[in-house]
């Protein structure tokens, strides 16, 4: 296991240990795994065995992969095959029955949700869940970690809330910068209930961005968007991760995935079936199986 | 930054920090806000008036008392609405258990003041000390109920506050409780006798309308054989010069003091609603997920919200019961109904607006609390109607032969029982045609600053097109 503090190497190793022990998987796929792992500056997220059963199905079945830092990985698989349940254990939402989380070598499994955000791991939702009775520039001042504002004595004390107010000035300057980043600052003062669907994504992913996280889950981002806003977001998602970031991104659309993703993992019913390049997935026959009659 | 930052429109107007208090308050005028309450107000005393001088207490001075009663019950009514908004329309918790927190505000603060001999007895603290004790007792008790509750969906936590109100309720009525000793069988503590008198009620000899009444007699716990002050000697001779007594001059006083704290639950409200803090407690009302996932530990903010709410309902159920010096588990302000009027209020004004709020007290109190009670005052006086029936089928019964008396008498003569059935119709209308309330459409933005305006460069309206193509959902897009 993933103890803390962690080495690059002794990660890999307990990753190529835990790929050995679920024979199931092809093991092609297990040593390109190990391989990729043993390269220097790698896993940013390590998830090792995670099982969950919802009375009685098992809608996560002993999955294990690993997302390199700053890498733009893809994490595919028909519907129900268990791809929102993962990330609901990551971020614990639900608990995991079994298994290991583990993200910048620390252990996260089993911490709350709010404590994984502050770690730096952020995630959106697959339907957008914007607050929708708060506007656009409420939405994005909630999310900035370690505001002082929002310990309740600071807020209401007159001696202290000066303070609160200097910070305040500063995030709204960021908040200003990031909603013109992504083009949605004529839509500042709208409430977020009134925004399209494509609107709603881009607060969704402008708002993640304000905890700063290291790390992006992201759930069906470009579901019901139109192409020319899939396009910015898409963008913006490349600016990110030339910056460092790194993303681990759910998505239906295979040729979204196979373009722009370098790796790609592949679930099926509950379990990892195959993990690589997107040119190895291509052609991966029990891939094809999983997606019987659709264009791959 | 100086502190101008109490400045309630704070986050309307521009951060300019020298702003006097005289435009403030014109800005507030202007808002609406201040100017609303106004105009209900002015509408609701007018209305008053003609009710006292149809009514059987002519002359000024009952419409003086008239002009003060619904004052007073606006005033009361409003402390608690606020209280309440702060957990359901800010936070979205659903606690209707506020007739309990209010009991255990009052109880705690009885147990602290009442003289040491009296029966039942109690530790015989200041007045200071048994309203802060009431209120951080009432805070405790929140945090008793919120720790297990809120950790599940919003229903549990319904749930647990009408039980724990209807348990607090029993409890003091309960003569295990009439008197008893603390720490008897505790070791190197004082025997200290307790209790809440059970049925008997509880004498509150030390209450704040004591303080109140100091201003005009020197001897405020038993006026009936005190001396005048100074002061009290010319204002109550102003006063008797017009006709009115000295009671209804100390219940104006009070009033005034109780309309004091009003304002201090708004102003206190609008700091916690227009912060980073408040900002939190929204985003948990909409969606508690994404708050969450945005890295806040909700539970704290809950519990935090929760207990000073609580604290709040005390503090009101407090400045509500103690004026009669005496009160029991019988009284209606510890009732089940009394949370269900409290709601009627909030519901009215909008949950989440605290103008709302007040409105929505001011109208409850006036028009369906008051109101009724006046109207049926004056319809007595005006319709000789002979003998009411006793029951409602009695009541009924003649209709059919179109004799309509019996029922007019029989109406007027239930009219505090009626107004049950008034309050439900207007609950029934106002969700069908208006499910926000008067004000709670209004959104008030979370935050200590004007977020509109920036610092540097281009401000809002200066947008660029929009963004995606328009030919996804976003028909209500207005840009």
């Amino acid at each position: 296991m993933t103890d803390d503090g962690t080495s690059v190497e002794g990660t890999a190793a307990t990753e190529s240990d835990a790929a050995a022990e679920s024979g199931n998987r092809e093991s092609a796929t297990a040593e390109r795994t190990a391989d990729r792992l043993d390269e220097p500056g790698d896993a940013s997220l390590v998830v090792d065995d995670l099982s969950k059963s919802f009375g009685g199905i098992d809608a996560v079945d002993g999955v294990s992969f690993s997302v390199e830092r700053g890498s733009l990985t893809g994490l595919i698989g028909p519907n129900g095959a268990g791809k929102s349940t993962t990330f609901n254990l990551i971020t614990g939402v639900n608990e995991p029955d079994t298994g290991r989380v583990s993200f910048e070598g620390q252990d996260i499994t089993g911490l709350r949700t709010s404590d994984i955000a502050n770690e730096g791991l952020v995630r959106t939702f697959q339907i957008a869940r914007e607050l929708e009775e708060m506007t656009v520039l409420e939405n994005l001042m909630l999310a900035p970690r370690g505001q002082s504002g929002e310990k309740l004595v600071n807020a209401v004390t007159p001696g202290l809330r000066g303070r609160v107010r200097e910070e305040e000035r500063a995030l709204r300057e960021r908040v200003w910068e990031t909603l013109e980043l992504f083009e949605i600052d004529h839509l500042a003062e709208e409430h977020a209930g009134n925004l399209s669907g494509g609107q709603r994504k881009l607060l969704e992913l402008a708002r993640a961005l304000m905890l700063d996280p290291s790390m992006m889950l992201l759930d069906e981002p470009f579901a019901g968007v139109n192409p020319t806003l899939e396009e910015k977001l898409l963008d913006r998602v490349h600016e990110l991760r030339e910056e460092g970031l790194t993303f681990l991104l759910v998505e239906h659309d295979m040729d979204l995935i196979m373009e722009h993703c370098e790796h790609v993992i592949v679930m099926h019913q509950g379990q990892v079936l195959a993990e690589g390049e997107p040119a190895d997935i291509r052609s991966n026959d029990r891939v094809i199986d999983a997606y019987l009659g659709e264009d791959i | 930054m100086s502190e101008s930052d109490t400045d309630p429109s704070e986050s309307d107007g521009p951060p300019s920090d020298g702003r006097s208090a005289v435009r403030r308050l014109g800005a507030q005028l202007q808002d609406g806000d201040a100017g609303l309450i106004a105009l209900v107000m002015a509408g609701i005393y007018v209305l008053f008036t003609i009710f006292a001088i149809l009514g059987p207490s002519q002359g000024f001075e009952g419409v003086v008392a008239a002009i003060q009663t619904v004052t007073l019950w606006t005033a009361l009514y409003a402390m608690l609405v606020l209280a309440l908004n702060l957990h359901w329309g800010y936070a979205g918790l659903f606690n209707i258990g506020v007739a309990g927190f209010m009991a255990v505000g009052v109880y705690t603060f009885a147990a602290l003041t009442a003289p040491t001999g009296a029966t039942p007895p109690g530790l015989g603290l200041p007045l200071w000390v048994g309203i802060v004790g009431g209120m951080l007792m009432a805070a405790l008790a929140g945090a008793l109920v919120s720790l297990p509750a809120l950790r599940l969906r919003a229903d549990y936590l319904a749930i647990v506050t009408v039980a724990f109100s209807e348990i607090v309720r029993l409890s003091l009525l309960s003569t295990t409780f009439e008197e008893f000793t603390l720490f008897s069988s505790v070791p190197f503590l004082p025997d200290v006798p307790l209790g809440t008198g059970a049925g008997r009620g509880i004498s509150m000899p030390i209450n704040p309308t004591i303080p109140v009444k100091s201003i005009y007699y020197t001897n405020p716990q038993n006026p009936a054989a005190g001396d005048f002050t100074a002061f009290g000697e010319t204002v109550i001779t102003a006063f008797r010069a017009v006709g009115v007594r000295q009671t209804v001059v100390v219940s104006l006083t009070y009033t005034l003091v109780l309309l004091g704290f009003v304002a201090l639950f708004y102003w206190l409200l609008r700091r916690i609603g227009n912060s980073p803090f408040g900002r939190v407690l929204k985003a948990i009302r909409e969606d508690e997920l994404v708050a969450n996932s945005l890295g806040k530990d909700t539970r704290m903010f809950k519990i935090k919200v929760f207990m000073v709410g609580c604290a709040l309902m005390g503090l009101g159920g407090i400045l509500w019961e103690t004026q009669r010096g005496f009160t029991d588990p019988t009284s209606t302000t510890f009732r089940p109904i009394q949370t269900f009027y409290i709601f009627i209020a909030l519901i009215i004004g909008g949950a989440g607006s605290n103008t709302g709020g007040v409105l929505g007290g001011a109208l409850f109190a006036a028009l369906l609390f008051q109101g009724p009670l006046y109207v049926s005052r004056i319809l007595s006086k005006f319709i000789a109607t002979g003998d009411a029936p006793s029951t409602f089928a009695g009541a009924l019964a003649p209709v059919a032969s179109l004799n309509l008396t019996p029922f007019v008498a029989y109406t007027l003569q239930n009219v505090s029982s009626l107004r049950f059935v008034l309050v439900g119709v207007v609950l029934i209308v106002l969700m069908h045609r208006r499910p926000t309330g008067l004000l709670g459409h209004r959104k008030e933005v979370a935050s200590s600053i004007d977020l509109g305006k920036r610092t540097s460069r281009t401000g809002p309206g200066e947008g660029r097109p929009a963004t995606d193509g328009g030919n996804d959902v976003g028909g209500e897009r207005d840009d």
